[in-house]
C-alpha cells in the first residue's frame, strides 16, 4: 500500500461527497464512483484496491479506512495510521467488485508509464476474470509495440480461461494452436484437469473417458483405495491390523475358534476375523469377496472439471499439436546436448586416436595429461586474475606443459616398451596412479573451480525448450578447431606426411631417411598436448580433482575403438556416435545417468562384435600389425 | 611305459603347497582362537582374505600370463562370486532377526509377514517395498553356492563367446573387458538393481546360526577354507597349464594365428580357459567378502582389476607361484603403507608419509618393473636356479 505523507483533497471531497454510495453501492451506480475515484490518483487507485479485496472500512466521523493484512488501520486520504479505529467494513457484492477490478485494471493498463503497465500485464498473465478481459481488450493499443504484442497475446490467453462463450474460447484455443510457449501449455493445463469418478453407470458432466479397472494405469490396488475413498467399500485391513486386532482377542490359546498355532496361515487368520466380526467384537472389514464385488459392480470415469465439452475437445487437439512439437524442439535440444558431449569426447579421444594409431600403444596415463591440463589451468587463474587473459595464457601453456610431460614419458617408458603393447598398458597405468597421487598430494583432495570468464557464463537461448550454454558451445568451437588443425598437420606439413608413412610401414619409413623413434616421440607429445588442452576445456565446466581424468579415460577409449584407429574421421565419428547415443539413452529415463552409461558400454561390447575393427576401420598392410 | 606324476615333473607345487600349509599351521597357532594370541583377529581376517586375493592372482595368471588376454575385468568375477554369497549370508541372518522379533507376538506369523518383515530390513535403505527378482533364490544356501559359480561362469561364457568369436584381442579385448567391469559396477550402483545400490549388503562377517562361536575362531576357519580353496585350486591350475593343455594355451599366448592355421580350435581353447578362471574368482570372492564383512559397487570398478594385474606382473606372470607372491607381497605391503604404521622418512625441508606417498612408490615401482624385470619377483628364482645348474 501506498504510504504518502501527503492528503489528497479531490479523494477527500469524492469521499466526503459519496459516503452513500461507497456505503450501498448498486450495479448502475458505482461505475461513475469508481472513475472518479481512479481520477484522484494513487491514493484513489489503493482505495479501490481495498475496497475489491473487501479491506476498507468506514468511520463514525466519515473517514476512510483501510485495514492491512496485520489488522493495522491506514486513512486511505493521508496515508496515515489510524489508531483504535473501529470501522464499519463495507462488503461490495460480485457485481461491484468485477466494476472495481475491471476500473483498475484499465486504470493500470492505460498507464502513461510503460512499467506500470508491464506490471499490470504481468498480474494479468497470472490469471483473471472476464471484467479484466473486457478491460484488456480496451486498451489493446499501445505505443509500445513489445508491450502492444504482449497485449494481444494475453487477450488470447485470457479469452481461453475466461472467454465469454465455447465458440470465443475454442477460436481462442485453435489461434494459438501449435505454439509451444509455457504460458499457452500453462493456459490449456487447467482446461484438461480430470478428477476420477467411480459410478455405476455413465456420470453427467463433462466426461473425458472411461478407465478399465486393473490395468497399468490403474492397478486393482489403486481401484480398491479410490473405492474406498469414496466410501463404497469398507477398508481392507493391512496384516498388522488383522493380527493386532486377533492377539487382543485371544482366549483360551483360541481366537474365533481358530487355534492359535493354525493362525501362521492367512486364511485361518481371515476365518478367525470372521467370526469375531459375526460376534461382533471386531468392526467389520471388507472381506476379498466383498471388494471384488465392489470391483465388478463398479466404474470409474474421467471427468473435465471443465464443463464445456467443445472447450475440452479444442484444447486437447491444441495440446497433442504442441506436444508434437514440443518433441520435435525437444529433439533438437538433445541433439544440440548430444553435440557438445560429443565434441567433449573428441577433445578427450583425439590424443589418444593419435598414439594408438601411431604406435599401437594404449596410454592409460592419457587421464591424467587431461589432469594435468585441467590443474594447469587452475594454477594460471590463481596467479592471473583477469579471467579472459588466464584462459587465453592457460591453453597454450597446457599444451606446453603436458606436451612435454608425453615427450619424458615417451622416452623414459614407452620407448623401451616397443612391440610390447600390453606391458606399455601396464607401465602407463603405474604411471597414471603415481601422477595422480602426486596431484592429491600438491592440490589436496578437495575440487578445485576453473571458473570461465564472464562472457562464457550463461547460455544461449532460442526458445522455452532449446538453450544450449556458452561454454559447451565454446568446447564445439575448440574441437572443430582442432579437427581442423590436426588435418592441416597430417595433410599438409612435412610432419604429417612423416607421420602417416610411419604409420604405414615403419620400416620401409626409416629406410627413407625418417627417423621413426622422432615421430614417435613428437606425435606423443601432440597427442598429449591435446589432452591438456581438452582437460582445460573441461575444467571450465566440471570440478578439478585428481580424478578427473578417469571420468573421461575409459570414454576416451571407447571413442577411439569404436571408430577405429589411425583415422581422425573415425575418431569423430566414434565421439559423435557415443555422445549422441549417451544422450538418447538418457532422455529415456532421465535423471538415470548410471543405467545410461551401462546400457552403453553394453552397446559398445555388441557393437564391437559387428564391426570389431571400428566404424572407419584401417585398410592395408598396416592393418594387419 | 607310465608317466611320471605331474607333481613331480613340478617341484614348484609341492613347494607352493608345503610353504602353504606351514603358513596356515603357524597362523592357526599363533591366532586368539587356537593358539597364543600373538596374531589379532583382525590381521588373522587380512591374511585369510590375502589368501583369496592370491587365489584371485592364479586365476589371473591363467588367463594373462598362459594364455596371453591381458583382462581387466577380474575383480568383477570376484566381486560377483561375494555378492552371490553375501545374498544368502544377509537374507538368512535378516531372517533370524525378524523372526525372533516377530515371535514376540502370541499370533505366529505367516511366511508372508515374514518375508515382508526381512524386505522392510534389507531394502528400507534404497526405498523398496518388494524383494527384487533377483533375490529369489537367497532364502537357500545350496542354490546361492551354485550361482556363486553359476552367474560369474556365465557372463564369462558369454562375454568369452562374443570377444573371442569376433577375434577381438590384445589391446581392444583389454579395453572390453576394462569396459564390461565399468558397465556392471555402474548397474549395482543404482539403487533399483535390487543389490541396495552403493550401500552393498553388510554384516556379512555374521554367519547365520553361528553367532556363539565368535569371530575370533571363525576367522581361523575361513582362514583354512582359503588355504583349503587356493592349494586346491592351484594344483588343478598347475596341472591344467603342465601337460599338452598348457602348452596349447602358451602356444596362443605366442602366435595365435599360427595355432589356429595348425588346426586348433583357438576359441575353445580360450573359453575355456577364460570361464574357467572366472570360477575360480568368483570362489575366491565368495571366501574374501565373508570376512571382509561388506561388499558394494567400488569393489568392481575397473581399478581394482588393474590392481590385480600388477600383482601378477610384479610377481613375475607366466608362473603360478609368481602370482601368489605378488598378491601376497604386494597387498600385504600396500596395507600396511597406507594403514599408517610405516616410519615417516624425514628428508630435510619434507617429511615422507607414507600415507601420501605410497601410491606413488608403487605406481614408479611397478613402471620399474614393467621396465627392467619383466620375470617379477619369481624372476630371482630362475637366478637361483642357473646357479644351481652351473654347480
Amino acid at each position: 500500500m501506498p504510504i504518502c505523507a501527503q492528503a489528497n483533497p479531490a479523494l477527500e471531497a469524492v469521499i466526503a461527497d459519496n459516503l452513500e454510495g461507497l456505503e450501498r453501492p448498486s450495479r448502475l451506480t458505482v461505475e461513475p464512483l469508481v472513475a472518479q475515484i481512479a481520477g484522484t490518483g494513487p491514493e484513489g487507485l489503493a482505495l479501490l484496491q481495498a475496497w475489491s479485496e473487501r479491506q476498507l472500512g468506514l468511520t463514525e466521523d466519515g473517514r476512510a479506512v483501510i485495514i492491512g493484512d496485520d489488522d493495522t488501520a491506514t486513512d486511505a486520504v493521508t496515508g496515515q495510521p489510524v489508531p483504535e479505529a473501529d470501522p464499519q467494513m463495507l462488503r461490495p457484492n460480485s457485481g461491484v467488485r468485477g466494476v472495481i477490478e475491471s476500473a483498475l485494471v484499465a486504470g493500470a493498463l492505460n498507464d502513461p508509464d510503460p512499467a506500470r503497465r508491464r506490471a499490470a500485464l504481468e498480474s494479468l498473465a497470472r490469471g483473471g476474470t472476464f471484467e479484466q478481459l473486457t478491460a484488456l481488450r480496451g486498451a489493446l493499443d499501445d505505443l509500445d509495440p513489445a508491450l502492444a504484442a504482449r497485449k494481444a497475446r494475453l487477450e488470447r490467453l485470457l479469452t481461453i480461461q475466461v472467454g465469454e462463450n465455447s465458440e470465443a474460447r475454442v477460436t481462442a484455443i485453435e489461434d494459438l494452436a501449435g505454439d509451444v510457449s509455457l504460458d499457452f501449455r500453462a493456459a490449456l493445463n487447467p482446461l484438461l484437469v480430470t478428477r476420477r469418478v467411480v459410478a455405476t453407470e455413465e456420470p453427467q458432466g463433462n466426461v473425458a473417458r472411461e478407465i478399465a479397472i486393473d490395468s497399468d494405469e490403474l492397478p486393482r490396488e489403486a481401484a480398491i483405495a479410490l473405492l474406498v475413498s469414496e466410501g463404497v467399500l469398507e477398508p481392507r485391513l493391512t496384516s498388522a491390523e488383522q493380527r493386532a486386532a486377533l492377539a487382543a482377542n485371544l482366549s483360551d490359546g483360541t481366537v474365533g475358534g481358530v487355534p492359535v498355532a493354525d493362525l501362521s496361515d492367512p486364511d485361518a487368520r481371515d476365518r478367525a476375523y470372521e467370526a469375531l466380526e459375526d460376534a461382533g467384537t471386531v468392526p467389520p472389514a471388507a472381506t476379498e469377496a466383498e471388494v471384488q464385488a465392489a470391483l465388478d459392480a463398479h466404474r470409474v470415469y474421467e471427468l473435465y472439471a471443465e464443463p464445456d465439452p467443445a472447450v475440452t475437445e479444442a484444447a486437447r487437439a491444441a495440446q497433442i499439436r504442441a506436444q508434437v512439437r514440443l518433441g520435435a524442439m525437444q529433439g533438437i535440444d538433445l541433439g544440440l546436448d548430444a553435440l557438445s558431449l560429443a565434441s567433449i569426447y573428441f577433445l578427450a579421444a583425439i590424443g589418444l586416436a593419435v598414439t594408438f594409431g601411431v604406435m599401437r600403444v594404449i596410454n592409460m596415463a592419457h587421464g591424467e595429461f587431461i589432469m594435468m591440463g585441467a590443474y594447469t589451468g587452475y594454477t594460471v587463474q590463481t596467479l592471473v586474475s583477469d579471467r579472459t587473459l588466464s584462459l587465453v595464457a592457460a591453453l597454450p601453456l597446457a599444451f606446453a606443459v603436458t606436451f612435454g610431460a608425453g615427450v619424458v614419458l615417451y622416452r623414459l617408458v614407452i620407448r623401451h616398451l616397443a612391440h610390447r603393447p600390453l606391458e606399455t598398458l601396464l607401465a602407463t597405468f603405474g604411471v597414471s596412479i603415481a601422477l595422480q597421487q602426486l596431484a592429491k598430494n600438491i592440490f589436496g583432495t578437495q575440487a578445485r573451480p576453473l571458473t570461465a570468464p564472464a562472457w562464457l557464463e550463461g547460455s544461449i537461448t532460442i526458445n522455452d525448450v532449446i538453450s544450449i550454454s556458452s561454454i559447451r558451445v565454446a568446447i564445439f568451437v575448440l574441437a572443430l578447431l582442432f579437427l581442423a588443425l590436426f588435418l592441416f598437420i597430417m595433410k599438409r606439413t612435412r610432419l604429417g606426411l612423416e607421420v602417416r608413412a610411419v604409420t604405414q610401414n615403419p620400416g620401409m619409413a626409416a629406410s627413407m631417411g625418417i627417423n621413426p623413434d622422432r615421430i614417435a616421440m613428437m606425435t606423443f607429445g601432440l597427442g598429449s598436448g591435446i589432452a591438456g588442452i581438452a582437460g582445460v576445456a573441461i575444467g571450465l565446466f566440471a570440478q578439478v580433482t585428481s580424478e578427473i581424468g578417469q571420468q573421461y579415460i575409459v570414454q576416451s577409449f571407447m571413442t577411439v575403438v569404436v571408430g577405429g584407429v589411425g583415422n581422425i574421421w573415425g575418431t569423430l565419428a566414434g565421439a559423435t556416435l557415443i555422445g549422441g547415443l549417451s544422450k538418447v539413452i538418457e532422455s529415456f529415463n532421465p535423471g538415470n545417468t548410471l543405467a545410461a552409461q551401462t546400457f552403453m558400454i553394453l552397446f559398445i561390447i555388441i557393437f564391437i562384435q559387428f564391426r570389431p575393427r571400428g566404424i572407419i576401420p584401417q585398410k592395408g598392410r598396416a592393418a594387419e600389425a | 611305459m607310465t608317466r611320471t606324476p605331474f607333481i613331480l615333473r613340478t617341484p614348484s607345487t609341492l613347494i607352493v603347497l608345503a610353504v602353504l600349509a606351514v603358513f596356515t599351521l603357524a597362523v592357526t597357532l599363533l591366532s586368539a582362537a587356537y593358539g597364543t594370541g600373538a596374531i589379532p583377529t583382525s590381521m588373522v581376517k587380512t591374511l585369510g582374505m590375502t589368501l583369496c586375493l592370491a587365489l584371485a592372482a592364479v586365476a589371473m595368471d591363467l588367463v594373462w600370463g598362459y594364455l596371453g588376454i591381458l583382462s581387466l575385468g577380474q575383480m568383477a568375477f570376484f566381486a560377483l562370486g561375494g555378492y552371490m554369497i553375501g545374498q544368502w549370508l544377509m537374507y538368512a541372518r535378516t531372517e533370524g532377526i525378524v523372526a525372533a522379533s516377530l515371535s514376540g507376538n502370541p499370533i505366529p506369523f505367516t511366511p508372508q509377514e515374514l518375508r515382508d518383515g526381512v524386505t522392510n530390513q534389507i531394502f528400507g535403505v534404497v526405498g523398496s517395498a518388494e524383494l527384487p527378482m533377483v533375490w529369489g533364490f537367497a532364502h537357500s544356501l545350496t542354490l546361492q553356492l551354485i550361482l556363486v559359480v553359476a552367474v560369474p561362469g556365465l557372463l564369462a561364457l558369454v562375454f568369452g563367446w562374443l570377444a573371442f568369436r569376433s577375434r577381438v584381442n590384445g589391446v581392444y579385448l583389454s579395453i572390453l573387458t576394462q569396459a564390461m567391469t565399468l558397465a556392471l559396477a555402474l548397474w549395482l550402483f543404482q539403487n533399483d538393481s535390487g543389490f541396495r545400490g552403493n550401500n552393498g549388503l553388510s554384516g556379512l562377517q555374521n554367519l547365520p546360526g553361528l553367532d556363539h562361536v565368535g569371530q575370533a575362531r571363525l576367522s581361523v576357519w575361513f582362514l583354512w577354507a582359503s588355504a583349503l580353496a587356493l592349494g586346491l585350486f592351484y594344483v588343478l591350475a598347475a596341472w591344467l597349464v603342465s601337460g599338452k593343455f598348457g602348452s596349447v594355451t602358451r602356444a596362443i599366448r605366442d602366435d595365435e594365428t599360427r595355432v589356429r592355421f595348425l588346426g586348433y580350435p583357438v576359441e575353445g581353447f580360450k573359453l575355456v580357459v577364460f570361464t574357467l578362471a572366472a570360477m575360480i574368482t568368483a570362489i575366491a570372492g565368495a571366501l574374501y567378502y565373508p570376512q571382509a564383512g561388506i561388499i558394494n559397487p567400488a569393489e568392481m570398478m575397473p581399478i581394482a582389476s588393474i590392481y590385480l594385474a600388477v600383482w601378477v606382473a610384479i610377481g613375475g606372470r607366466g608362473r603360478l607361484y609368481g602370482a601368489v607372491i605378488g598378491a601376497f607381497v604386494v597387498s600385504l605391503l600396500s596395507t600396511w603403507f597406507t594403514g599408517g604404521r610405516a616410519p615417516s622418512i624425514n628428508l630435510p625441508g619434507y617429511v615422507v608419509n607414507w600415507v601420501d606417498w605410497w601410491q606413488v612408490a608403487l605406481g614408479l615401482s611397478f613402471v620399474l618393473v614393467t621396465l627392467y624385470a619383466p620375470k617379477g619377483i619369481a624372476g630371482v628364482f630362475d637366478l637361483i636356479g642357473r646357479k644351481e645348474d652351473r654347480a
